[in-house]
């Protein structure tokens, strides 16, 4: 018999099990806490901090805080949601992404939290770094220009696909994803259908030759914003 | 060649058992023997682990004294941090490059010798210093700079270059250090004599319980900084479940501008030792592991000196002073250029083998830390504390400093001061007095407690270094009227931005920018809108990061614009023109220019 857990998230009395995180237990009662990083079939990383909420007053990433009795849980506030545009920003101006012709627009979360929380250009300088692509995959594309760091291909390769293709190297503003091989993906075991080329958020990680098999106007965020009730997954 | 490699590499790995946790060590025995690594080493190294070769390269990219790109025989690295560039270390640095004729950052031609700047490596008392290999020079001139190179095109050995040795044991036949201690003031809890020993037999004489129960009833606090009470963190780790548990030294002493452990050890290596063994027989360890920055290599033969000693005395080992079921001893890490491991979830992570990245919390290191058993990770002069309160008692110890603050403090004083050095005070020292015992009672500002800390100014000065005023890691720099207190801001961003692990946004991205906005405002095109810009995006940082770096990293920019608003104010100005003008137009389209090979008409 596990415990009930009762907590307040926006004054609303949310109850959940020992042992969730904040945001599981959000889910489960419907509540939607924005997010990146965080994928409901990883273990959470608590790198992007767009899920922060404040608890008891503190800010904590809602993907690993657990949940006790009693917290006090702040999540849609202008304080909070504030902080939250802030990173997206971040993450906008740290990388190149142009959406306008980025064949994941329509389907990338980065995108479509920048539309839910009202962005349409950033407050700070465009940093246009240097970033490389690797091609080399029969099937597989690797744009770190559009890496937002958030290690979802890390954790998926290792947790679900039992391999190590993914991981970060560098650190600070020089830390990027590498790939295990000198010779890029393609001296990788990566395959096409590994949970780890369908987790990216963004359009760093792409399929070859399917790009525009689904039109706009038909994709995932086209019509409703990112973490609308009747969306039913984040990625496919 | 290659079969060397494979050979050397094969010793190296299995010299530690082919353990992955041990990769740190692997690497910088790697590092030093071949001068980086290779892609090829990190697949022997990835083979004879079982660890993919991603994960090799991942912690190799991530400390600052490892290379995959070979260096020299011999790395220059002149220390960087703001008090040396205010004693000269620039024009030193311009010398050393004259003199090799290379850049920072490139080798000679012969690639013999490596020529880098590092972030402060501890020795701001007797700044511009140096780390040539593992060896330390300091009082760097640009005379100085040519001598050094001039010897190391001769002999490639820069332990030739320590001509007069430091006082105490800097001197010992295992430092032969030209480092000087340079203690100004001694108190009476830390700075005084010790007898090895004496500490322990009396823990010992009490139930680790009581040991726990005496630390608490002294009100000792963390002194890293963040002043957690060591009582507590010493009960919480005790009573979690486990069959095994960990106590950690935290002597990655990387906070700019201090150097007080780097004192306690080199002269007071059995007292931290002692500390720490007290703190296993509380907590319940059989292992305990002293995390020494790299920069302080050059301690480390002489530390594990100290740790054999104890051992044939029977401190330490195998029935520690006799006690039958007390076993427990010491291992030394060694970190490899990493400010963010000072952070005490990094340090777990660095120990194991990792990247430095922090870890999420929870778990707290006290519930599961090193190799995800319950640790205890205290801050070097905190475990000297612990031994003093054994010999003494705790209420002797409780006499000292102010109530919520008890205890004596070990401060670096560094800067523009007469007398820059260690100095013991009580924690109801006032920084007044503090700027009159170094001799800088002009000071414009103290930085107290790092980077990381607070820039107070003049109006403050009568506030003290307790938990409740000013609590401090012991750094305190000190600037004089003469100093742009936003150069001194921005030294510490770009500090900050190159130390940052870059796990979360807000700490990765977060500290470019603010450097980058302190920069335009340097170049005298800030607007008065920018402050507002500063105060909100150092907001962000400080409250969206996820550890302790990016949560301190805003400081330089917050306390500055709240006490030296001014220093912002006189250098923006609203632009008349109706153009931005941070934003430079031939910049903006100089890489079409480029392309199209003719100028601009609007440029």
């Amino acid at each position: 018999m596990e415990k009930v857990v009762t907590f307040l998230l926006d004054g609303e009395v949310i109850q959940g099990q020992e042992g969730q995180s904040i945001m599981q237990a959000a889910d489960e009662a419907g509540k939607y806490i924005p997010r990146l990083c965080a994928h409901k079939d990883l273990t959470p990383h608590g790198s992007c901090r767009i899920c922060t909420v404040l608890v008891n007053g503190r800010p904590q990433s809602a993907c690993t805080q657990p949940i006790a009795d009693g917290i006090l849980v702040e999540s849609e506030t202008p304080k909070v949601n504030q902080l939250r545009t802030d990173i997206i920003d971040m993450l906008f101006v740290e990388g190149n992404h142009f959406c306008m012709f980025c064949e994941k627009s329509g389907s990338c979360e980065l995108q479509a939290l920048a539309y839910r929380f009202g962005i349409t250009a950033p407050k700070y300088p465009y940093q246009f770094p240097q970033r490389d692509v690797d091609a080399s995959h029969p099937d597989i594309f690797l744009d770190r220009n559009r890496c937002v760091l958030c290690g979802r291909c890390v954790r998926a390769s290792k947790e679900v696909d039992g391999k190590n293709v993914f991981q970060f190297v560098g650190r600070g503003v020089e830390k990027r994803i590498a790939v295990n091989s000198e010779q890029g993906l393609k001296g990788t075991d990566a395959e096409v259908m590994d949970k780890a080329i369908s987790v990216c958020p963004v359009g760093a990680i792409l399929k070859k030759r399917v790009g525009y098999a689904v039109p706009v106007g038909r994709r995932l965020y086209d019509h409703q914003p990112i973490g609308t009730a009747s969306e039913e997954e984040t990625t496919e | 060649m290659s079969e060397k490699v494979e050979v050397v590499l094969d010793q190296i790995c299995r010299e530690v058992g082919n353990d992955r946790t041990r990769l740190l060590d692997i690497l910088r025995e790697v590092q030093h023997r071949f001068g980086g690594v290779s892609g090829e080493a990190v697949d022997l190294i990835a083979q004879r682990l079982e660890t993919p070769r991603v994960e090799i390269e991942s912690v190799v990219s991530f400390y600052a004294f490892l290379s995959e790109k070979p260096n020299g025989n011999v790395v220059i690295r002149i220390c960087d941090d703001i008090i040396d560039r205010m004693h000269g270390s620039e024009t030193v640095a311009r010398a050393f490059e004259s003199e090799l004729g290379v850049q920072m950052g490139q080798a000679t031609e012969d690639g013999k010798i490596s020529l880098t700047h590092t972030p402060c490596i501890g020795m701001c008392d007797q700044a511009p210093a140096a780390l040539i290999n593992d060896v330390v020079v300091t009082h760097l001139s640009s005379d100085t700079a040519r001598t050094i190179v001039a010897e190391l095109r001769e002999n490639h050995d820069p332990t030739q270059l320590v001509k007069e040795l430091g006082d105490g044991n800097n001197a010992h036949d295992l430092v032969s250090s030209m480092v000087q201690n340079n203690i100004r003031l001694r108190g009476p809890v830390i700075l005084t004599d010790f007898e090895p020993g004496s500490a322990l037999k009396k823990a010992l004489a009490m139930s680790p319980v009581e040991v726990i129960r005496n630390v608490k009833t002294a009100r000792l606090r963390g002194r890293g900084g963040a002043g957690f009470p060591t009582g507590m963190k010493w009960e919480f780790t005790r009573a979690a479940k486990a069959d095994k548990r960990y106590i950690i030294c935290n002597a990655d002493e990387g906070e700019p501008g201090t150097f007080k452990d780097r004192v306690l050890l080199t002269e007071y290596p059995d007292l931290l030792f002692e500390g720490m063994t007290i703190g296993g027989y509380a907590i319940g360890a059989k292992e305990g592991i002293v995390y020494l920055r790299g920069e302080y290599t050059y301690l480390r033969k002489f530390l594990e000196s100290v740790l054999e000693r104890r051992r044939e005395e029977g401190i330490l080992g195998r029935s520690v002073c006799g006690v039958e079921d007390f076993d427990f001893d010491i291992r030394i890490q060694m970190g490899a250029g990493a400010y963010i491991c000072g952070e005490e979830t990094a340090l777990i992570s660095s120990c194991e083998g990792l990247r430095g990245d922090p870890k999420n919390r929870p778990p707290f290191p006290a519930q599961s830390g090193y190799l995800g058993y319950p640790s205890s990770v205290n801050n070097v002069e905190t475990l000297c504390c612990t031994a003093r309160i054994m010999e003494h008692g705790p209420g002797w110890f409780s006499s000292h400093g102010t109530d919520r603050s008890t205890g004596t403090k070990l401060l670096s004083i560094s800067g523009d001061c007469k007398r820059p050095g260690i100095y013991e005070v009580s924690l109801s020292t006032s920084l007044r007095e503090i700027l009159g015992l170094a001799g800088a009672e002009d000071a414009q500002a103290l930085q107290v407690g790092g980077p990381s800390g607070q820039m107070v100014g003049r109006q403050e000065f009568d506030k003290t270094i307790c938990y409740d005023d000013f609590p401090t890691g012991g750094s305190m720099m000190v600037f004089g009227p003469q100093r742009n207190l936003l150069e001194v801001v921005h030294a510490f961003l770009e500090f900050f931005v190159e130390e940052s692990c870059g796990y979360c946004t807000p700490c990765r991205v977060g500290n470019v920018l603010l450097k980058q906005r302190i920069e335009k405002i340097l170049d005298e095109k800030g607007e008065p809108a920018d402050l507002q810009y500063l105060e909100e995006l150092a907001q962000t940082v400080k409250m969206a990061s996820r550890c302790g770096l990016g949560q301190t990293s805003p400081n330089p920019v917050l306390s500055t614009l709240k006490r030296f608003r001014s220093e912002y104010e006189r250098r923006v100005k609203p632009a008349t023109d109706g153009r931005q003008p941070g934003f430079d137009l031939s910049e903006a389209v100089a890489q079409a220019v480029n392309i199209v090979g003719r100028e601009s008409t609007h440029s």
